[in-house]
């Protein structure tokens, strides 16, 4: 059977399992959205929005939609995965199921807790059935998707004028249990006026098997929030995500998101951002270093709707081998969005001889009282550079290591969480294959 | 210490150095002087080991063994040091860093573990006074946002860190004020001992004030045409070049 149709077939198993009430909103929901699955189906490379990006090798799996749970996971086998030298609240799942054991959520200052037991919590539902696929694109067959089958996964909600001193982490882990796996983890990050908020989420398989994540992610800041979003994708070569994200920001919201991409067979990242508000600002920065056959498509949306609104974008990549990138910038400036502060830029490094990238920016503007721009790089090594760096006794694979370390560091820079940062810097020496032998 | 003999180099295209011979003896100071063109900076390519040229003909040697096969950074680690007329700004490495990867580079290729961390800094912070240096220029990425004088001086460091055998310094006076070439020009008659040489490479006799060569020589076309002591220099700054074509 068919990927589509075995998932079709599974809805009603899944929608009879009788988690949540049939009158909810969210049911409603789920209904809509096989039905929107049905109609669109997946993208193929027809579809403009994945004309780079083949999902034939991965939809081609017979993936298990339910996986099996009960299989836990000691903490020494996963320690590596989570920012252990910190404190900080944890929402960890295995296979999909919520592990209590691994996790640290609260209901004081915050709601750090899980979806499926906030649904059943009559004071979370309603807070729920309001936000709940408010703002994921009902044009999209993956976004559908996971709203047909969204069961679990983070719920976030920050109580307006809260400082949440200690970064929330979400983790995804998957034990391979079964061959192949699906797995549509669905969280809700609500952060509420003036309140401030760190988020360091990571999806990570320990074994070989093929595992397909299709992540839905949705974002609500409002007036004045700050948030921080993390995303580390370093998962094993037989691992893919598409992975959505989603953010509707009001006035004055501050919301970045880091997206850094070191492995996996393929990942997809959309990033959607909608300003409902003016003095916006929205940063969307990442880093992509891949080898082998490995490919990494960013796709990012900016819906500026408002004026005095400013976004920055700036995506780097590191290309060996002969693996694959795509970076497609969109810029939406509406005609009442004046005063826009657009910046867009993408640097790319195509180290082995048979890598490529396809950039495209794109921008639509409708408002004439504007500031934006775009770039895109794509090169070589400095040989010059390495010529210098050779000069003062750093062999050429050091060097090499040394310019491409030095060509990422300023989206690493904008990393706020010092133990995420060494993290991430130590991540990206492990990839150049160096020891770069300091500390950041 | 150092030997050319017979060296014929250039791009792939174009021979530019077109039959260097040159002695340079441990404890000496040789200035390379010439007009725009001449291959001075070819030279100082050449000997560092710059893959960009390639070499014809001839052979360099140092302390005997021949280093025309090494990599620039073997070359480094023999103690071949090239003081760059316009250095490269990586930024995102913090000037400390730099040295310390280079350092223990180094290190490792001659059989060391790692410098400890407290002998590194003691030897940054000496070199850095000595260079009168300012020491949150260390903190800073490598030369990322220096001005043309500080660069120098940032070369002059790495110099004076690495303690080369052999130190070539291509236009080291360019982008000086007077304050910065005395310095600079100080730091590298500090690290002058008798066991180690120096090629200074310049336009103008300006630089040599300050350090005193032993020889001068003069490259036109790609060919030592002339040398001499150290009032060979002066002449040339009367005179110019047209005399001696």
């Amino acid at each position: 059977m068919k990927l589509k149709d075995k998932l079709l077939a599974s809805f009603m198993a899944f929608e009879n399992k009788g988690d949540i009430d049939l009158d909810s909103n969210v049911h409603k929901i789920r209904t809509e959205a096989i039905e929107t699955f049905e109609k669109l189906g997946f993208p193929t490379k027809k579809d403009e929005e994945w004309k780079y990006t083949s999902l034939k090798t991965i939809l081609k799996n017979d993936y298990s939609v339910f996986p099996k749970i009960g299989k836990t996971v000691e903490l020494k086998y996963v320690k590596e995965y989570f920012l252990h030298e910190i404190d900080s609240y944890k929402i960890v799942f295995v296979d999909g199921a919520y592990n209590s054991f691994l996790s640290d959520t609260t209901h004081e200052e915050a709601d750090v807790c899980l979806l499926s037991a906030a649904l059943k919590k009559p004071k979370y539902k309603m807070i729920i059935d309001h936000y709940f696929d408010n703002i994921t694109s009902k044009k999209d067959g993956f976004s559908s998707l996971n709203t047909a089958f969204s069961v679990e996964g983070a719920f976030i909600n920050i109580p307006k004028n809260t400082i949440l001193e200690k970064p929330i982490q979400i983790l995804y882990f998957s034990t391979g249990s079964e061959k192949e796996i699906l797995l549509q983890p669905r969280n809700l990050v609500i952060v509420g006026e003036n309140s401030h908020v760190q988020i360091y989420e990571r999806h990570q398989s320990l074994d070989n098997n093929a595992i397909l994540t299709n992540c839905v992610l949705e974002i609500f800041a409002h007036k004045r929030a700050i948030i921080d979003y993390y995303k580390v994708q370093n998962d094993k070569e037989n691992a893919s995500i598409i992975d959505n994200t989603y953010v509707q920001q009001r006035q004055n919201s501050i919301v970045s998101i880091n997206t850094f991409t070191f492995g996996g067979k393929l990942t997809r990242n959309n990033i959607e951002v909608f300003h409902e508000g003016e003095h916006i600002t929205s940063n969307l920065n990442g880093i992509t270093i891949i080898e082998g056959k490995q490919h990494v498509d960013n796709h990012t949306v900016i819906n500026h709707k408002y004026e005095n609104c400013e976004s920055n974008e700036l995506y780097k990549g590191i290309y060996d081998d002969s693996a694959t990138g795509v970076f497609n910038g969109k810029v939406i400036v509406d005609q009442k969005a004046q005063k826009t502060n657009a910046f867009q830029q993408n640097d790319n490094i195509l180290v082995g001889d048979k890598a490529s990238i396809n950039a495209k920016p794109q921008l639509e503007i409708f408002a004439d009282d504007v500031k934006c721009s775009h770039g895109c790089t794509i090169g070589q090594l400095d040989e010059k550079a390495l010529f210098y760096l050779q000069s003062r006794g750093i062999p050429k694979k050091e060097a090499k290591a040394l310019m491409l370390f030095a060509f990422g560091n300023d989206v690493v820079e904008k990393i706020k969480i010092p133990a995420l940062k060494s993290r991430v810097t130590k991540l990206i020496s492990e990839k150049l294959n160096v020891e770069l032998g300091f500390e950041i | 210490m150092l030997s050319i003999k017979n060296l014929h180099a250039g791009l792939e295209d174009k021979e530019i150095l077109t039959g260097i011979n040159l002695e340079i003896k441990p404890g000496e100071v040789h200035a390379i002087m010439g007009p725009n063109g001449s291959g001075k900076s070819t030279l100082s390519s050449v000997i560092s080991g710059n893959e960009t040229y390639k070499v014809n003909k001839g052979e360099i040697t140092l302390n005997g063994e021949n280093i025309l096969d090494l990599s620039p950074d073997e070359r480094a680690h023999k103690g071949v040091f090239l003081s760059f007329q316009y250095p490269i700004e990586i930024p995102g490495v913090t000037t400390t860093n730099f040295i310390k990867t280079a350092i223990n580079q180094k290190r490792k290729a001659q059989g060391l573990g790692d410098l400890p961390a407290k002998d590194m800094l003691k030897m940054i912070r000496e070199k850095a006074a000595m260079l009168e240096m300012d020491r949150t220029f260390l903190s800073r990425s490598l030369n990322e946002g220096f001005s043309g004088g500080e660069k120098k001086r940032n070369e002059i460091f790495q110099m004076a860190m690495l303690e080369p055998k052999l130190a070539i310094l291509d236009e080291t006076d360019s982008g000086l004020d007077i304050d910065a070439l005395k310095i600079v020009a100080n730091g590298v008659n500090k690290l002058k001992t008798k066991d180690n040489a120096t090629i200074i490479i310049t336009h103008y006799q300006r630089l040599l004030d300050y350090i005193v060569p032993d020889f001068v020589h003069v490259l036109y076309n790609g060919k030592i045409i002339k040398s001499g002591g150290k009032e060979l220099a002066h002449e040339l700054e009367e005179k110019g070049y047209d005399w001696l074509k």
